[in-house]
């Protein structure tokens, strides 16, 4: 036990004493959380839209008028010339274009139907759908009112209809930021726990130190401990600090009891941690363990659900995220806080991070033991 | 007096090629044995077996009176080590460095304490004590490094290449800090490409392509090579090489 | 030049050697546009929802078979009561809950108005208001089934064109994204890694003392990774070419030349980078943070860039990807020449040389 306490000392002293370290693991995290917070936002806003209104009815510019006040888009330029907004569309200066056509008012009145034109800048495609959505959704509402308005009809008096109405749980407000910034928590952590680990010990490989350490009495396992455990208190410290500033700059509901986040963490950085120690049994220098790392965290955070839905892969993608424990610690995570889910929740999950542990930490150690 | 590492056909093969081929020899308490060879001669394949570092492929050998196949841990108790590359830490203080190795080999603190001044002491480092390894000029870090090897009183102390890239009055410093230890009885095993170190060792043994040619004291080595020089002898016995050459693939 | 030829060379040993990273190296922009293309998407499918019918009558069961004919849906379980609800929730599995009324075809065809309840897990906001979009068209649609086809006085028909991805495929925004990304990591994330390396083994300075200038040596060690660079760019223009149908419609000549600027943009931060530090981890998490993330935050690569706070937009203007995402989509999709990307190159172009300036007269410096 005295032997983990002087790895534990020195480790912590070489952290603390390099003048890069310190930044990377108090100042990169804050500024990692509030600019992903803001950044990491699929909600389209600010669309910008050309508006061509060949009609210049009462009607006509009460759609426009319905278009920009709803807050998704902005007008870029209000033009009587398809032909300028379509450059406007092909110089990237807008991403969509209404055009209203002549008789517009007239022809709903008298034909019982007019058609608007809307032309949508498709690159990017899911933007694009929504983009579409929206203002289809607009002008849905805007047609609903002016029939109304035209024929004197209240609610009452329409058609048979089912009355639908909406409740968002969990998250009545909708705020994006509640739904990613545990995410991004996750992330934070896990970088920690996976790429220092893997490479301090590799380092001490590079400059040669191990092989000092090597014919020292120091038990394997002691030194493993020596070398892991500073990340795992670092890595948690970061948890505790990034909900910290979550609460303070974005009120961050906590609903259920965060001693169940710690638990979770606690088991989930050993996997990290593992997998960081199994890196570095078969690389050399830290650039390569470095990549190895890399590689295979981005797979995982791209599979975590944590930017996209897990429902929403198909069904090979769904089973390998069965494997992955970032995924199970994002939807943990956002399980007790969003939702307050308790321990008869998330045990199941917890069981199999235990395993995870158990499997990932064998295999290392047993490819460690091989090594020296 | 008792044998501090005894060698029966210590054999270390890497794939085809036999690094190490059924190298036999004694080495006595309290003795300074030289270990020498060209580059690539086995020296540091014999030496990291002789540590628990590899593990031998035939042969026997005990260290310390404990056998380097099954009893690792005891030997390494016993032993201390410096390696070819500067084995401390740079970002650690020189007070840092020492407390970390003490407290690896299970050391006190009242231990380490008494140690840490005492060997501050006897390098003059106490001004430097709070500095950053990295700080220190080579020659005074590899004294420091052989100090910290020798920290928990081993009874064998490795040595592979201590004096590489010193000057020579460094040099001269570092050999004292070895009579030293070999007068309070530790058992030198040191490595070294300087044929005058060679003449400094109480026996030394010369080894081309991973066999031991030549082992005594090196006086009676020149003799029998009648050579002028260490370096003679050496040059004689590499040179020697083509035509018994039998290991090598 | 023939020292420098064997300064190249030297480089290369260490590229190829390293088989591991090599392997990434390729393995990267492959898996990465494998779970792109296939894996990371918003659609929604098969989406598990728990119905909660107290009418259990004819319609109410056709509208539930309704809602599971889409596609869009599952019905996972059937609820008895008000208290199934909020478990059902917690567990996660279940993100809509659909609440019928009691007698809800009475109420529609006596009462006019039947009152349906569509609960929704919003914990994931974006999923939550999608997946309520779609309920609400199909059950819109299912009206429209009960009452009888009405044709509604003053109906405002839309017409929509989706210009240059008419099938809204994703892969035309990602494929430039993957490019972007792994010519960032390989030209600016390697050359700073690789040239700290040689400092931390203190070959740099024997590099430095030999007769090559330092010019020739910084290009040495760059040349092997631009030629990199362009194997691994255009092994992921054929992957969006053959297995997503992703066009180059213009010059893919232009195409390439752009991407020659990119790799020199990033490969002079990559050299600046190395300047500021001497240890390879330090170089690496630099990399990492300064360039990789924005790289993938604010380029409007993966999260859309008009959606962003005022000062995230501005910063994103010196980032040097989203210029070159521009670019590419320019190019490939719309069929633009030079005529019309003039101006995102102008800027890549000026930034390339500033970076290419400083880096250089860093570089120097830390010589003397």
């Amino acid at each position: 036990m005295r032997t983990i306490f002087f790895i534990l000392q020195k480790e912590f002293l070489q952290v603390f004493r390099n003048r890069s370290m310190l930044p990377i693991i108090f100042v990169v995290p804050v500024v990692q959380l509030l600019v992903l917070a803001f950044a990491a936002n699929y909600e389209i806003r600010n669309l910008s839209v050309d508006v061509v209104d060949h009609d210049g009815s009462t009607w006509s510019r009460q759609l426009r008028d319905k278009l920009l006040s709803s807050g998704y888009f902005t007008l870029h330029r209000q033009s009587y010339s398809q032909q300028e907004a379509f450059e406007d569309l092909e110089a990237n200066r807008a991403d969509l274009i209404l055009t209203i056509p002549p008789h517009f008012e007239r022809d709903l009145v008298r034909e019982n139907e007019a058609t608007v034109q809307l032309l949508v800048n498709a690159i990017n495609g899911s933007k694009a759908g929504l983009a579409y959505g929206y203002a289809a959704n607009i002008i849905g509402r805007f047609n609903r009112q002016v029939r109304m308005d035209w024929l004197a009809l209240d609610e009452d008096d329409g058609p048979e209809h089912i009355d639908i109405t909406y409740r968002y749980w969990y998250n009545p407000t909708l705020n994006y930021k509640f739904f990613m910034v545990p995410g991004i928590l996750v992330v934070l952590v896990t970088l920690i726990g996976a790429f220092l680990s893997g490479m301090n010990i590799v380092k001490e490989k590079e400059i040669g130190t191990i092989e000092q350490l090597n014919v020292t009495p120091i038990r394997k396992h002691h030194f493993i401990i020596g070398k892991l455990l500073p990340f795992w208190i670092i890595a948690l410290f970061e948890l505790a600090f990034g909900l910290a500033v979550g609460k303070l700059v974005f009120s961050l509901p906590f609903e259920g009891n965060i001693a169940w986040v710690f638990l979770f963490a606690a088991v989930y950085l050993l996997v990290m941690l593992g997998l960081g120690l199994l890196i570095s049994t078969f690389t050399e220098t830290q650039q390569q363990s470095m990549f190895i790392t890399w590689f295979f965290l981005i797979i995982f955070i791209l599979m975590s659900g944590l930017f996209t839905p897990i429902e929403s892969m198909p069904a090979w993608a769904q089973q390998l995220t069965l494997v992955n424990p970032v995924a199970y610690f994002v939807k943990v995570i956002r399980m007790v806080m969003q939702k307050g889910s308790g321990w008869a929740d998330i045990q199941h999950y917890f069981g199999i991070m235990l395993l995870m542990a158990a499997a990932v930490n064998s295999v290392a150690i047993w490819n460690y033991r091989k090594t020296v | 007096m008792s044998k501090a590492i005894i060698t029966r056909n210590l054999t270390k093969r890497f794939g085809d090629f036999i690094a190490t081929n059924a190298i036999t020899f004694d080495v006595e308490q309290g003795e300074i044995f030289g270990f020498l060879g060209a580059n690539g001669a086995g020296k540091t394949t014999a030496m990291r077996m002789l540590c628990g570092l590899l593990k031998p492929s035939s042969g026997e050998a005990t260290v310390a009176g404990f056998n380097i196949f099954t009893q690792t841990e005891q030997v390494k108790r016993r032993i201390g080590y410096m390696s070819q590359k500067f084995s401390l830490y740079e970002d650690l203080t020189v007070k840092e460095n020492i407390r970390f190795y003490g407290g690896i080999y299970g050391l006190s603190h009242q231990q380490i304490k008494s140690k840490t001044e005492e060997l501050l002491g006897k390098l003059q480092l106490q001004q430097e004590a709070g500095q950053l390894v990295s700080s220190l000029p080579l020659g005074w870090k590899q004294k420091l490094s052989f100090s910290i090897a020798v920290l928990h009183n081993p009874s064998i102390v490795f040595l592979d290449e201590p004096t590489g890239g010193v000057d020579p009055i460094t040099r001269r410093q570092f050999w004292d800090l070895i009579y030293e230890a070999a007068d309070r009885g530790v058992t030198i095993f040191v490595t070294t490409h300087y044929m005058d170190e060679a003449e400094y060792c109480n026996r030394i043994s010369i080894m081309v392509d991973g066999k031991i040619k030549a082992l005594d004291t090196p006086a009676k080595l020149k003799e029998q090579y009648q050579a002028a020089s260490m370096n003679d002898v050496f040059l004689q016995l590499a040179r020697a090489k083509p035509g018994e050459n039998n290991s090598s693939s | 030049m023939r020292e420098f030829l064997v300064f190249v060379r030297k480089e290369c040993y260490h590229i190829f050697r390293d088989r591991r990273t090599l392997l990434i190296l390729f393995g990267m922009p492959v898996v990465l546009i494998v779970l792109f293309g296939f894996a990371i998407t918003n659609e929604v499918r098969n989406v598990k929802i728990a119905v909660l019918d107290q009418a259990k009558d004819t319609y109410s069961r056709q509208l539930t078979d309704r809602i599971t004919a889409s596609g869009y849906f599952t019905v996972d379980r059937y609820l008895a009561s008000e208290k199934d609800i909020e478990p059902v929730f917690r567990e996660g599995e279940v993100k809509v809950v659909v609440v019928l009324p009691p007698n809800f075809g009475h109420e529609f065809y006596h009462g006019r108005k039947a009152p349906l309840q569509l609960l929704t897990d919003a914990s994931d906001p974006n999923t939550g208001t999608t997946l309520v979009n779609y309920a609400n068209a199909i059950i819109l649609q299912y009206q429209q089934e009960m009452t009888g086809k009405v044709t509604l006085p003053l109906t405002i028909q839309t017409a929509s064109r989706m210009i240059y991805n008419p099938s809204l495929k994703s892969v035309f925004l990602f494929v430039p994204g993957v490019m972007t990304l792994i010519l960032m990591l390989v030209s600016a994330m390697m050359t700073s890694i690789t040239i700290t390396r040689e400092k931390e083994l203190g070959t740099m300075e024997i590099l430095l003392v030999s007769p090559l200038k330092p010019l020739t040596i910084i290009a040495g060690k760059v040349i092997p990774y631009i030629a990199l660079s362009f194997i691994i760019a255009l092994t992921i223009l054929a992957m969006g070419f053959w297995i997503f149908g992703m066009p180059v419609k213009g010059s893919l000549l232009l195409l390439l030349l752009e991407c020659l600027l990119f790799c020199l943009a990033a490969l002079s931060l990559g050299i600046l980078i190395s300047s500021l530090t001497n240890s390879q981890q330090t170089a690496m998490m630099i990399s990492m943070m300064g360039l990789l993330l924005p790289t993938i935050l604010l380029s409007g690569f993966v999260f859309p860039l008009e959606s962003m706070p005022k000062p995230l937009q501005v910063f994103a203007n010196i980032v040097p990807a989203k210029w070159f995402i521009i670019i590419l989509k320019d190019i490939m999709l719309k069929g633009a020449g030079l005529r019309q990307v003039w101006q995102p190159t102008l800027i890549l172009g000026g930034m390339t040389l500033f970076f290419l300036v400083l880096s250089v007269r860093k570089f120097k410096t830390r010589l003397s």
